[in-house]
């Protein structure tokens, strides 16, 4: 087997004093939907800012294609075409949605940005539309769609996607699971996503990691790790079957 | 900005009793701030012991005016902010919102026909050249306030190295503006870079404090090195510009005698006032073009997100640093543009009010927009001028100026920011190069 795409070892990260992860081992292949399931504070989103070296790790390492970018400054990881769609989505809120996409192409640089905006118009119809409102005017699903749809202009080889469900209504929440599936099948794009909503999050991914308290307690494929009693006790309670 | 139609149909006003409420609330507020400051007034009596003497009817017309504007106030707009374009039938707003397209080219059409059509009138050349010289820092600091973000304080302390750089390069080195002109843009941006590198990591009101005090120290610099700025003496007898080599005066081989014309001062206020004009366009057009080039885009994304600029794959440090020298530099333009024009210099002129002045007329222009900068700037200076002879109240109108213009316009006179990228058609079927171009 080839070695993953990101591997992450012994990752511990502070704030301040407070250990946020606690030692944190998890691995991406190419081409696959991995994601990270965890209750509110579990250290999800830490792991993925700290993956982008904001916060940095204080210690273990993070590797990406064979290269330690443990210690790269964030702007330079970007570069290693790593995209990501952050908490709270983080638009331009007084730029127009082509200049946000615009921005996501810094890494691909121009020669590619017809292609892939007409790639990522398809993808999302409805940002189509907007191309030329400003980014704060849009919906949440909406700015939702364009945080993704920015990343994707940097023609990334790993997305990670930050609760891209957070605060959507049902059908958008599953439209965009649908975009992330369409992704990974037809451009074979390495997807690592963390979410609170569980059910869909295993339901889409090839395998998954539970964390609790910065510590990953499971580990196992989406399938499984949805038949496991004690992640259908603390994450799926109420859930739908 | 949107037509609110439905504000003029809305009813939004309060009744008479809640509106008198209102009113005489306010009023008490009035009477309690004014009482000790305009009620009561202490001169000097007879026996030189102080004697406090009473305004009471400055008191009550003020009280009075207070009154009247609360009730109006909450008569025509109850307690909703203030909207002019409530106020406004639907037609008329379209009216200025054309005209306030065409406010750029007729502007520089005036701009360029002022020594024309004032060339006998001295007094307001010299008062175009100052608002020309604020409109060009105005320019150049919005790139860094406007722009990137980055408040800044201490924007003079650029103005003051320009002014400096030139004086002292055409002083003891004998060079001639047009070459310290680059020079001083020069020296200045590196001091810009000087200033980033310890703000990099500062945002908003830590960076105003240290930019603040950056400006400080440059003044007190130039106040306290005696020997080689001459300290508060400043630095006289400054070279004033020449013509590509052909000095204004009224000598063989001057400006009028080459061209057969007869010599007369106005000439060299002429010119200067073109060479600003022409340098106020410059940082204009530098300003535009760079909105459109990757740095410029840059900037406004790092202005809206800093931390979603990096993980896209952009060095905000390079950012920011391109930022405070770009903007600096066209202040050391400036500033070098203010030396040969006063042809006297001393560290007054770059006191903390000048920084306050810019970045008043940028934000009052409307972040990020230049043609709003420059009404700011002539309504400003202007207004200045207006109410020179009133020199008491100057302040005090410039003051409920601001704040009327603050609260109608809560984000400037222009507030509305142009994308700098569009598709041509609907199809996205455009290079984001060739746009850029455009």
């Amino acid at each position: 087997m080839t070695a993953p795409l990101l591997t992450v070892r012994g990752v511990k990260t502070f704030y301040g004093n407070i250990m946020a992860l606690k030692g944190v081992d998890l691995d991406v292949n190419e081409g696959e939907i991995v994601t990270l399931i965890g209750a509110n504070g579990a250290g999800k989103s830490t792991l993925m800012m700290t993956t982008f070296g904001n916060p940095r790790a204080r210690e273990g390492s993070i590797v990406f294609d064979g290269r330690d970018i443990t210690h790269m400054p964030t702007h330079e990881i970007a570069k290693l075409r790593i995209a990501q769609s952050p908490e709270g989505r983080r638009i331009f809120s007084r730029m127009s949605v082509l200049e946000n996409l615009q921005m996501g192409a810094t890494v691909a640089g121009a020669d590619n940005f017809t292609d892939d905006l007409a790639r990522v118009g398809k993808l999302f119809p409805l940002l189509e539309k907007r191309m030329h409102q400003r980014g704060g005017t849009l919906s949440g699903g909406e700015q939702q769609m364009l945080a993704i749809a920015r990343a994707l202009m940097g023609r990334p080889r790993l997305l990670l996607l930050d609760e891209p469900s957070l605060g959507l209504a049902p059908m958008l929440a599953k439209q965009i699971f649908r975009a992330i599936r369409e992704l990974n099948e037809r451009d074979r794009l390495t997807v690592f996503l963390v979410e609170q909503n569980a059910f869909h999050a295993l339901k889409l991914a090839h395998r998954g990691y539970v964390i609790v308290n910065g510590e990953i307690t499971l580990a196992g494929s989406g399938r499984e790790l949805l038949e496991r009693p004690e992640v259908r006790a603390a994450y799926l309670e109420g859930g739908r079957r | 900005m949107n037509i609110q139609a439905s504000g003029t149909n809305r009813r939004i006003s309060l009744p008479l009793a809640a509106a008198l409420k209102d009113a005489i609330f306010s009023a008490l507020i009035a009477f309690g701030l004014f009482v000790f400051l305009i009620g009561l007034h202490t001169d000097q009596g007879p026996t030189g012991a102080l004697v406090v003497t009473t305004r009471l009817p400055q008191l009550a017309m003020l009280v009075g005016a207070v009154f009247a504007g609360s009730l109006a106030r909450a008569l025509i707009f109850g307690r909703e902010p203030i909207g002019l374009g409530r106020g406004l039938p639907p037609w008329l707003m379209r009216i200025a919102q054309h005209a306030g397209r065409l406010a750029g080219p007729a502007l520089l059409v005036f701009a360029l026909l002022v020594p024309v059509l004032f060339y006998h009138n001295r007094y307001l050349l010299d008062l175009g050249i100052l608002v020309l010289t604020y409109v060009m820092l105005g320019w150049g600091l919005n790139i860094v306030v406007g722009l990137a973000g980055l408040l800044d304080l201490g924007y003079v302390a650029f103005y003051a190295v320009g002014a400096y750089s030139y004086a002292l390069l055409a002083q003891n080195f004998g060079l001639s503006f047009w070459i310290c002109l680059p020079l001083a843009g020069i020296l200045a941006a590196f001091w810009g870079v000087l200033l980033g590198f310890p703000v990099l990591r500062l945002r908003g009101d830590y960076l105003a404090i240290v930019t603040l005090a950056f400006g400080e120290i440059i003044r007190l610099v130039l106040l306290n090195w005696q020997s080689f700025t001459g300290g508060p003496n400043g630095i006289a007898s400054i070279p004033r510009p020449s013509f590509f080599g052909l000095p204004f005066n009224d000598e063989e081989g001057g400006f009028a005698a080459t061209f057969g014309l007869e010599f007369s001062p106005t000439h060299r206020i002429v010119f200067l006032f073109y060479l600003i004009l022409a340098l106020a366009l410059v940082t204009n057009w530098v300003a535009k073009r760079m909105r459109r080039l990757p740095v410029g885009r840059a900037w406004e994304a790092m202005r809206e997100d800093e931390i979603a600029c990096r993980s896209l794959g952009i060095n905000t440090t390079n950012t920011k640093l391109t930022a405070f020298a770009m903007g600096a530099m066209f202040g050391g333009f400036a500033g070098a543009f203010f030396a040969t024009r006063q042809g006297f210099i001393s560290p007054e002129s770059f006191a903390f009010g000048e920084s306050a002045l810019v970045l008043a007329i940028v934000v009052l222009g409307g972040m990020g927009s230049q043609i709003g900068v420059a009404v700011a700037a002539l309504a400003m200076l202007g207004g200045f001028e207006l109410y020179r002879e009133f020199e008491h109240y100057r302040m005090l109108v410039f003051g409920f100026a601001m704040v009327t213009i603050m609260i109608w316009r809560p984000r400037g006179l222009v507030a509305t920011r142009e994308p700098s990228l569009y598709l041509a058609t609907h199809k996205p079927a455009v290079s984001p190069v060739k746009q850029g171009l455009k």
